[in-house]
């Protein structure tokens, strides 16, 4: 098989497979949208998932080595107290990346 | 606004998030020797950040076709979560709900569950224009870092803190819309402790170990009132 070709029948099994779990829910609950446990589910899941993601992403954070985490436990705080303040989602978002951005590239904290 | 308008404001810190993300995949990628076109097509027919960073180490080791479907679908099987959140959501039919669930990706998630149209909008043409300008960025993060690669003068470290801030300002959104620690509880403890136990393989197990505390609550719940 050809280099090009093995690519790109790893690209058409890699879509195969990415697509098959985002697919298999909405074929094995359809017409049940409706379903009590299922409305539950969609209103409680999101702000689960949505912390969790947080979370993931801080995965690679190293507490233990300088700078211990404030690079992104300050760039979150900034968010945070930005958007309670003002609730401009855009606003809240810049301002924490451009702070963690500055903070990273200087080494503020290091 | 028009609704493409909306989704564009919307969206806006996922494309500062997906470009340099993108980028970064397509500098790995670039170094596998493909030419640099295969990068963005990646980035169209698979779309998915992680299974991607992932294919490049199982691309130079010429993994089997199988071991490949099977890393892809395990790594990826969280989707099937979001997808039971979303079914009385998506209500568009044909070609468009396919789409819809094909670019189901964690921000897209987050983006649909989180913000709306301007009112009178259309909310599936919405969704729609979500996940296709998601999508775009991507596929533009992906094309620019193959062909550019390592020569990219801009330094663009720490730009995809974007989806962090994403994720923490919708975590507030959904906090002012519900008002109910216990979710947010549940998440934090099941994430911390996923992280500690399970760090590969940490949002597949505490989004399972999230959705059945839930549903237990829930089950608890109906037996009390």
């Amino acid at each position: 098989m050809s280099e090009t070709g093995y690519l790109l029948l790893v690209f058409l099994v890699m879509t195969i497979a990415t697509f098959l779990t985002r697919l298999i829910p909405f074929v094995a609950f359809r017409d049940r949208g409706d379903h009590p446990l299922l409305t539950y589910l969609g209103r409680y899941m999101p702000p689960a998932i949505m912390t969790l993601l947080v979370l993931y992403s801080l995965k690679s954070l190293d507490l233990t080595q300088a700078p211990y985490g404030m690079n992104e436990l300050l760039a979150l705080l900034l968010t945070t107290l930005l958007h309670l303040w003002r609730g401009n989602a855009l606003l809240s978002i810049f301002a924490g990346t451009l702070f963690y951005m500055a903070a990273l590239q200087s080494g503020w904290f290091v | 606004m028009s609704t493409v308008g909306a989704a564009f404001r919307a969206s806006v810190p996922v494309l500062f998030g997906y470009v340099p993300l993108g980028m970064a995949f397509g500098i790995l990628f670039q170094d596998l020797g493909y030419a640099w076109y295969y990068a963005p097509l990646m980035g169209l027919t698979v779309y998915a950040g992680a299974a991607q960073f992932m294919a490049v180490g199982l691309l130079a080791a010429h993994a089997s076709l199988f071991e490949v479907a099977l890393s892809t679908f395990i790594l990826n099987s969280r989707h099937m979560f979001f997808g039971v959140s979303l079914l009385s959501r998506y209500r568009a039919q044909g070609l468009k709900k396919l789409y819809l669930i094909f670019g189901l990706t964690d921000e897209t998630y987050s983006l649909i569950t989180s913000t709306h149209p301007p009112t009178g909008h259309d909310e599936q043409n919405y969704y729609l224009a979500l996940t296709a300008l998601n999508q775009s960025y991507w596929i533009t993060g992906c094309a620019l870092g193959a062909l550019f690669g390592a020569n990219v003068q801009f330094d663009t470290s720490g730009m995809d803190f974007t989806l962090t801030a994403l994720f923490m300002v919708l975590m507030l959104e959904q906090w002012k819309k519900l008002r109910e620690p216990y979710p947010f509880v549940v998440a934090l403890l099941c994430g911390l402790a996923a992280l500690w136990l399970f760090r590969e393989q940490m949002l597949l197990v505490s989004i399972s170990l999230s959705i059945a505390l839930l549903l237990l609550r829930s089950r608890i719940s109906q037996v009390v009132l």
